[in-house]
C-alpha cells in the first residue's frame, strides 16, 4: 500500500522500526503516524463504535473525528492519526478502560507571550509572521509539524506573484514555517485543551508526547484551528474505507500510503477535483466524481485536468449506499431530481475499495466557543462561526480568528486573514509604524481575491 | 448552462482560437474560460501578449504578439495553456504533464482529447523534465484543437 514513486513528491521515510499491533509485530518508518503505518500493512479497521460495535476506520486523518482512537502503550483513546509510531510501541484495540498504571505526576510549565496563536496552518503561520515583527509570539499546534493542511497540497496555487501563485502548497508550507520560526516560539504536539478568562487571556495546553501541561498567559490570542470535514448521510457511511477527502490527502501525500486501489469521490468542489487528480498522480484509479448540484462547484481548470485524464463527473448525482464486508467494496450512486430525491432506476453500481467525501468543511469552533465570543450560524461561512469584525477580532476583546475557523475559504484568503489578525492584534498592544496603510493594503488584497 | 459548467469539458466555441497564420507560427492556446483570481501568465509573457483587466478577469491573448515560447504553459497553475504549431500536415502540441512514467523522446503515445478519450497516436518530440514536465507531441493536424493530454 506504500507509494514508491510520485511525480511531485519525494517520500523521505525515516528509520525502519517495529511496533506491535494486537500482539503482531509490524514494520513501520520513523516519522509516520500509527494510522498510516497500519494502513500501509492493510489494516483499515482501527476502532469500534461504542454501542453497536460497528467497525471504524479513520475519517478525517487530522485528529478531529475520533474514529481512529486506539490504546497505545496502555493509554486508551489515543488519536492514532496524529500520533507518531515509535519503536517497540504497543498498539491495541481501544477497550475504554482507564489504564491500571499510575500516571506520573504532571509537570506544569508557565509561559507568557504577547500573542498566542493556536494552530500553525496557513492562517496561523501568516499571523505569526506578521505579529512577530513587532511582538513576542507563541505558536501552539497539536500536530508534529507546522503547515496545517498545506503539507498535503501538491497542486500549484492560484493568485498573483505576491501571493506566491504557481507555488505548490507543500512549498508554501515550508516557506511559511521557515519565516515563522525565525522569531516565534513553537510548541508542537501540543493540544490547547482550555481557555480561561482570568482577567487576562489564559490557555491550558498539553504536550501529548512528554505530558507537560502548559499554562499560557497571553495578551492577545489568535485562534486558527481550521475546520473539519463534513459527513454525508447514506447507508454504509461508517464502513472502513469511507474517508474524508483531506484524510486521504494526508495519508497519500504526507505519508505516502494508498487508501486503496480504486476510489470514487463525492463532491466536485475544488477539494474533490484536486483530490481526484492527486489520486491519479499517486498511482490509483478514480472511477468517477459524483456531484449533487447540477453543475461543477470547483474551478473549471481543475475539472478540465481530471476530465482529460478520463475521469467522468456525474452532476445531479449522489451516493445512495456504500457496501462491503468489513470495508468498502463498492458504491451505489444514482441521479437526483430537482427536489434532491433519487430517481428510481437510475442507480449505478460502482466497484471501488474506497470512497472519499469532499462535501464541505465545518469550522472547528470548540475552542473558540470557550472564550465567550459570540457564536452564530452563518450558512455562507460554513456553519457555526465566531462573529468577527474586519480586523478578525471577535466580540471578545483580544480574541481573534483567522482562516477556515473564521470562514470556509481558500488557503490564499486564510493567509491574508492571518496577516490582518496578526497586525491588528499587535497594534492594540503597541504602536506600529504605518499601521493604517499596511492593514488597508491587506484588506484590499482580500477583497480582490474574494471577487473571483 | 454551458457544457463546461456541467461536465468540465470546453468546446471550441468557448475558446479564442488563432487563425491559420498564427498556427503556422505556433501560439499559446489559453483554455482558461472561468473568472478566477489568478494571473501568473501575464507576468510570465516576455512579449506582453497576455493581458488581464484585473486579477479576476479572463486572460486575453494577442496572437500577433505571441511568439509561442511556452513560458505560460510552464507557469499556469491550472495547467490550462497549450502550445499549438502547425507544420504542413502535422501539428506540434506542447502540454504540461504531471504523471509517471514520463514519456520518452521518440516514443509513440496515445493522444487524448478533453474527455480523456484516445483519439490517435502521437510521436513524442520533446520532454522537458520537471515536477510539471513539458511534453511536445506531433500528430495529424486535424487533431490540433482536440488533443490535450497523453497516455504513456
Amino acid at each position: 500500500m506504500r507509494i514508491e514513486e510520485h511525480p511531485i513528491l519525494d517520500f523521505k521515510r525515516g528509520r525502519e522500526i517495529y511496533f506491535y499491533y494486537n500482539g503482531k509485530k509490524i514494520r513501520a518508518y520513523e516519522g509516520e503516524t500509527i494510522a498510516a503505518a497500519l494502513h500501509a500493512t492493510g489494516v483499515k479497521v482501527l476502532s469500534k463504535s461504542l454501542k453497536l460495535e460497528r467497525q471504524r476506520g479513520f475519517f478525517c486523518g487530522i485528529g478531529k473525528c475520533s474514529s481512529c482512537l486506539m490504546k497505545v502503550d496502555g493509554v486508551p483513546n489515543v488519536r492514532t492519526c496524529i500520533t507518531l509510531v515509535k519503536d517497540g510501541m504497543v498498539v491495541e484495540d481501544n477497550d475504554m478502560e482507564l489504564p491500571e498504571k499510575e500516571y506520573p505526576r504532571c509537570k506544569f510549565e508557565k509561559m507568557e507571550c504577547d500573542i498566542a496563536i493556536v494552530g500553525g496552518g496557513p492562517a496561523g503561520l501568516s499571523a505569526a509572521i506578521e505579529a512577530s515583527q513587532y511582538a513576542d509570539v507563541l505558536i501552539i499546534d497539536e500536530n508534529h509539524q507546522l503547515g496545517g493542511q498545506l503539507i498535503k497540497q501538491t497542486h500549484k496555487f492560484f493568485g498573483s506573484k505576491k501571493q506566491r501563485a504557481g507555488t505548490r502548497g507543500i512549498e508554501i508550507a515550508k516557506i511559511l514555517e521557515e519565516e515563522a520560526r525565525k522569531n516565534c516560539r513553537v510548541l508542537l504536539n501540543t493540544s490547547v485543551i482550555g481557555y480561561y478568562d482570568r482577567g487576562y487571556h489564559f490557555l491550558a495546553a498539553v504536550n501529548r508526547v512528554d505530558g507537560i501541561i502548559y499554562e499560557i498567559k497571553a495578551k492577545k490570542i489568535i485562534f486558527a484551528t481550521g475546520a473539519q470535514e463534513n459527513m454525508l448521510v447514506f447507508e454504509g457511511n461508517d464502513l472502513p474505507g469511507v474517508y474524508g477527502a483531506g484524510g486521504v490527502q494526508t495519508l497519500m501525500n504526507v505519508y505516502g500510503v494508498k487508501p486503496g486501489e480504486k476510489g470514487i469521490i463525492i463532491g466536485a468542489g475544488n477539494v474533490g477535483l484536486i483530490l481526484a487528480y492527486q489520486l491519479l498522480q499517486a498511482g490509483m484509479e478514480v472511477a468517477c466524481i459524483v456531484e449533487a448540484l447540477p453543475k461543477i462547484g470547483g474551478y473549471f481548470v481543475h475539472a478540465a485536468k481530471v476530465r482529460r485524464c478520463g475521469i467522468p463527473i456525474y452532476t445531479s448525482h449522489s451516493i445512495k449506499e456504500a457496501y462491503g464486508n468489513g470495508s468498502v467494496e463498492g458504491a451505489i450512486i444514482a441521479k437526483l431530481d430537482e427536489n434532491w430525491k433519487f430517481i428510481e432506476g437510475s442507480e449505478k453500481d460502482i466497484k471501488c475499495d474506497f470512497i472519499c467525501l469532499a462535501v464541505g468543511l465545518t469550522p472547528a469552533i470548540r475552542l473558540i466557543a470557550q472564550t465567550g465570543a459570540t457564536i452564530s450560524f452563518i450558512n455562507e461561512a460554513g456553519g457555526w462561526i465566531a462573529l468577527h469584525n474586519e480586523y478578525m477580532e471577535t466580540t471578545k476583546e483580544g480574541i481573534y480568528v483567522a482562516g477556515d475557523l473564521a470562514n470556509i475559504e481558500e488557503a490564499s484568503t486564510a493567509m491574508i486573514e492571518g496577516r490582518i489578525a496578526g497586525l491588528h492584534a499587535v497594534h492594540t498592544i503597541k504602536q506600529i509604524p504605518n499601521f493604517e496603510e499596511k492593514i488597508r493594503e491587506y484588506m484590499e488584497e482580500l477583497e480582490i481575491f474574494r471577487q473571483g | 448552462m454551458k457544457r463546461w459548467e456541467r461536465e468540465g469539458v470546453a468546446e471550441l466555441e468557448d475558446l479564442n482560437l488563432p487563425d491559420e497564420e498564427h498556427l503556422k507560427k505556433g501560439v499559446a492556446i489559453i483554455e482558461c474560460i472561468q473568472e478566477i483570481p489568478c494571473n501568473p501568465c501575464v507576468d510570465a509573457c516576455p512579449t506582453k501578449a497576455i493581458s488581464m483587466e484585473n486579477i479576476n478577469a479572463l486572460p486575453e491573448i494577442d496572437y500577433d504578439k505571441c511568439v509561442g515560447c511556452g513560458k505560460c504553459v510552464e507557469v499556469c497553475p491550472g495547467l490550462a495553456v497549450f502550445l499549438v504549431k502547425v507544420v504542413d500536415d502535422f501539428a506540434l502540441i506542447t502540454l504540461p504533464y504531471e504523471f509517471l512514467p514520463l514519456p520518452e523522446e521518440g516514443s509513440i503515445v496515445k493522444a487524448l482529447n478533453r474527455e480523456g478519450k484516445e483519439i490517435c497516436d502521437a510521436a513524442v518530440k520533446k520532454v522537458k523534465k520537471g515536477k510539471t514536465t513539458i511534453v511536445t507531441i506531433e500528430l495529424p493536424k486535424e487533431y490540433a484543437m482536440e488533443a490535450r493530454n497523453i497516455k504513456v
